[in-house]
């Protein structure tokens, strides 16, 4: 009786397999399931990176993949370097038998549950563990189990020249009406006060503006962004993209820091990776916080974002690819280290790594570290990519066309909430 | 005795013949048939299938909710918002490149010399890509920076640098996406104009000369128009499918991989809508839903107006 209550019942079940195993042999007749998984009598494993803008990255991933053979010599590491839209081609690939064995993304919730990343709690020893930064292993943790390794931990920072804030006779903002200001305090006929992306910071400030005002998106499987403070937050982005402060129509988005190094722009919300290329232009005339509070009631706030290495389910030989990231993410401490400050800059996921280097003893960095640990913020799995494009709807019609923030936000609201009982369903 | 022997490998003949004209038949048609079935109705099929299930992160249909994929997309205001964009953008550069490129084409036709050099000229850009171009418009015609090509001509005039893509009001984006669609494609149809004006018989011409119909618009509007009847119709239903199923100049100006998201909100087709959904979201069953509502829509326009135009009526033929 139960189970033909039940939704899903044995007989439904199998039917959806012998479906799938059909789809999945169409899938496999079109791409081609030939290709062999080993060369000379080694098995070769596929690693998917992004593309890093940083030089001298591309080679060294390449490395690595060498260094495992060199201690693996039956396994061959063959490293993929993906251009331009690196989680559309990754996703797609995922949907194939034919994806990468191992790959770096974000986890999310609906990859866990379509079954395309293996757990991975059984290559962790507890020292491990209690080395690693918890709130990452938390937020790469679904249901109590592990899916992916954290390689590096990425933040943002509001870069500034500490010789235009004495010029101009101001402090580093600590508040939205600080940083409004300074703004406009440094904005010249040739240069702009602050460049926060091309679209006026509506997708790099999206989720950092309601957090600076002391509010959330998504907690306890719950909605709650939906209140009188993520409006304020809101509001004050449309009074800042009003002031004539912004830089707007630059060649490179709020990532790169070129806007802020070739003097577009006075200040630059752009992310630690950048510190190299910043300090090689500014030397030791640059500063950097953390995005200032909303106000009085506010905090101030900055992302705690990065990559994280997975496995992929749904390939031949997972227990080798398993155990291939296991050598490169949790066991190879140089390899770790020289990834995330041997090129941009990132925070070391590990404690041990990220108190164990001079580079990060620098103000900067040494700041940016304090800061992460401190007032770091992250979305968990559960929040979903059409969850953000709702939201960003929203902010883009608050900011650009002027629509009321209240309402645009209970609208936003409203369909995440939708989202979110359909992902829990 | 021997006439039935002739008729009958007269008949075996015809009969091979017959077998031989069959097979060739079957040779030259399967690849077709084949190529058909599998790029086109397997995945009809599978994408009709995909609409009416739950596919996150999964292209295999199966777990089947009826009909909520549309429903959830057709109560979605971003969706219906990109529809809303897709249909004006359509009902504005449809006539314009109806009126440019026939515009272009009497323009080439009737100059005495380098018809040729100008037909080329006019079609090249045909050729580029629109990623290509919209990069282009983006980075140099329409950057915001005052070393902007636009900026710097209207710097000429003493006019203050215009923010030409990030702005809402006024939204000089759109001078942005119809300019890029008209540099590409006006050539292309200007072809297909040309081509028509060159059937006219000259002898219609000189008929409407002796009847005494004089000035360049009375003839263009009672003998060249009418002529163009079958190229017109075609111009505007070829068009009006390509602007429905706009996409690349859209998402690499206003978005596009490595470039904030916050722009594309502000004139969204519904194709960048789906790709959205399907491919960054891995939402295949709205995903498809999407594709068999853009369909549906295109299907439904394709109709009206060939109704209107008569197109595809017996009286075409004629």
């Amino acid at each position: 009786m139960n189970s033909v209550a039940n939704s899903s019942t044995p007989s439904m079940r199998t039917r959806r397999e012998i479906i799938r195993t059909f789809t999945f042999a169409c899938g496999a007749l079109l791409t081609g399931c030939a290709s062999s998984d080993y060369v000379d009598g080694k098995l070769v494993l596929t690693q998917w990176y992004h593309q890093y803008g940083e030089k001298g990255t591309f080679q060294a991933v390449h490395r690595y993949a060498r260094e495992y053979t060199k201690v693996n010599p039956h396994i061959i590491v063959k490293v993929v370097w993906i251009p331009g839209d690196y989680g559309t081609k990754l996703a797609t690939a995922l949907l194939t038998p034919d994806g990468p064995d191992v790959f770096e993304n974000q986890l999310s919730q609906a990859m866990v549950e379509a079954g395309q990343v293996a757990p991975l709690d059984d290559l962790f020893t507890p020292a491990d563990l209690a080395d690693f930064n918890s709130r990452d292993t938390a937020l790469n943790s679904v249901n109590g189990k592990i899916y992916a390794v954290k390689m590096i931990d990425d933040m943002g920072l509001l870069f500034y020249r500490k010789s235009q804030f004495k010029a101009a006779g101001i402090q580093p903002p600590s508040t939205m009406a600080e940083l409004l200001t300074a703004a406009k305090e440094l904005t010249t006929s040739n240069r702009k006060g602050l460049y926060l992306g091309n679209d006026g910071g509506i997708s790099a400030l999206l989720n950092i503006l309601p957090w600076s005002a002391n509010t959330d998106f998504l907690v306890d499987n719950r909605i709650v962004f939906n209140n009188p403070r993520t409006v304020a937050a809101y509001e004050a982005l449309v009074q800042l993209n009003r002031s004539g402060t912004l830089l707007m129509g630059a060649p490179t988005d709020w990532w790169d820091p070129s806007a802020f190094t070739q003097g577009a722009a006075a200040m630059q919300w752009c992310g630690l990776w950048a510190y190299p290329a910043i300090y090689k232009a500014v030397q030791d005339d640059l500063g950097a916080v953390i995005w200032p509070a909303l106000d009085a009631a506010g905090v101030p706030v900055t992302f705690l974002g990065g990559w994280s290495a997975m496995v992929n389910a749904n390939r031949p030989h997972v227990a080798e690819a398993k155990k291939f990231l296991q050598w490169q993410w949790i066991q190879n401490r140089k390899i770790q280290l020289d990834w995330c400050v041997g090129y941009g800059f990132h925070v070391p996921p590990r404690h041990s790594l990220a108190i164990s280097t001079a580079k990060l003893q620098q103000p900067v960095p040494a700041y940016a570290v304090k800061m992460l640990a401190k007032y770091g913020k992250a979305l968990p799995p559960l929040w979903s990519s059409s969850m953000s494009s709702d939201l960003t709807s929203a902010l883009t019609n608050i900011v650009k066309l002027g629509h009321p923030a209240q309402q645009e936000i209970s609208g936003a609201a409203a369909s995440c909430r939708r989202e979110l009982r359909r992902e829990l369903e | 005795m021997t006439s039935t022997t002739q008729t009958a490998s007269k008949g075996k003949s015809l009969d091979r013949k017959r077998l031989s004209a069959e097979l060739s038949f079957w040779a030259f048609v399967t690849p077709a048939i084949a190529g058909l079935v599998l790029f086109m109705a397997i995945p009809m099929v599978w994408g009709f299938l995909l609409s009416l299930s739950r596919a996150q992160n999964t292209i295999h249909f199966g777990h089947f909710i009826g009909l909520r994929n549309y429903t959830d997309l057709l109560s979605d205001p971003d969706f219906l918002n990109s529809l809303w964009t897709i249909f004006v953008f359509t009902l504005f550069i449809v006539p314009t490149t109806f009126l440019f490129s026939l515009w272009l084409a009497i323009a080439v036709h009737n100059i005495p010399r380098g018809k040729a050099f100008f037909r080329t000229v006019f079609f090249i850009p045909t050729a580029v890509s629109y990623a290509a171009a919209s990069l282009i418009a983006r980075m140099s015609f329409f950057s915001g920076q005052s070393n902007g090509f636009a900026n710097h001509i209207i710097g000429l005039f003493g006019l203050a640098p215009i923010q030409w893509i990030g702005t809402a009001s006024p939204p000089w984006y759109w001078l942005v996406l119809v300019s890029v669609r008209l540099w590409l494609q006006v050539g292309f149809y200007m072809i297909i104009f040309l081509a028509a004006l060159q059937q006219i018989p000259r002898s219609l011409y000189e008929a409407a000369a002796l009847d005494g119909a004089s000035g360049g618009f009375t003839v263009f509007r009672y003998i060249t128009l009418p002529q163009l009847r079958a190229a017109t119709v075609s111009v505007l239903l070829l068009n009006l499918i390509a602007a429905f199923q706009a996409f690349d100049e859209f998402y690499n100006i206003l978005g596009g991989s490595g470039s904030s998201s916050g722009n594309i909100g502000l004139a969204r087709p519904p194709l960048v809508y789906i790709y959205n959904v399907a491919l960054s979201s891995q939402d295949f069953g709205r995903g498809a839903a999407g594709g068999f509502i853009i369909t549906f829509i295109i299907v439904a326009f394709t109709l009206v107006q060939g109704r209107l135009f008569g197109f595809g009526s017996a009286k075409e033929g004629r």
